[in-house]
């Protein structure tokens, strides 16, 4: 999945100290997702277990996609978290937004009603289930 | 991440980007190397 979509890039605290400070990361591990210009996209702080990482990758690059108005990608992007890793943090972030990004699409307010009974189903802890609760 | 061939730095990782259209997925770590 890294390959598939990303340049890898390390940056150790002792070799590279001046590039946490361009970058604004101020603690380890952080992973950023930079655009080619060096912009950043989307931020992970906090170590995560691999699956998790990899669902919180996932779901970066479905933001990107919706902050880009790309909505059908977007929304291919935030299911296959909730697919691939539903027992990862992302899974209920994912599917709120996958709500959103489908409503984006129709402006069909019964995608935000649906996604609001699948998180409460699914996820009735979650912060996301709480901030879907006024559709 | 094991199994990553790791690029150390920026601006390569940046001109890989540019020709491959893929993001910089940037590892800021402290990790024991």
């Amino acid at each position: 999945m890294i390959d598939d979509h990303f340049v890898p890039l390390k940056i150790h605290i002792k070799e590279q100290p001046q590039q946490f400070q361009r970058f604004g990361a101020t603690w380890t591990p952080t992973q950023l997702l930079l655009d080619a210009n060096g912009r950043e996209q989307f931020r992970i702080e906090g170590f995560l277990p691999a699956d998790d990482l990899i669902a919180q990758l996932e779901l970066g690059l479905a933001r990107i996609d919706f902050e880009s108005k790309r909505y059908p990608e977007a929304e291919r992007w935030f299911h296959e978290v909730e697919e691939r890793h539903p027992a990862a943090g992302a899974a209920p972030e994912a599917r709120y937004w996958e709500g959103v990004a489908a409503y984006k699409l129709s402006q069909d307010a019964s995608h935000l009603k649906k996604t609001a009974l699948d998180l409460t189903r699914r996820y009735p802890e979650s912060e996301w289930t709480r901030r879907a609760s006024v559709w | 991440m094991a199994g990553i061939e790791w690029v150390r730095d920026v601006d390569e990782a940046l001109r890989r980007a540019r020709e491959s259209g893929k993001l910089v997925l940037a590892d800021f770590s402290a990790a024991p190397t």
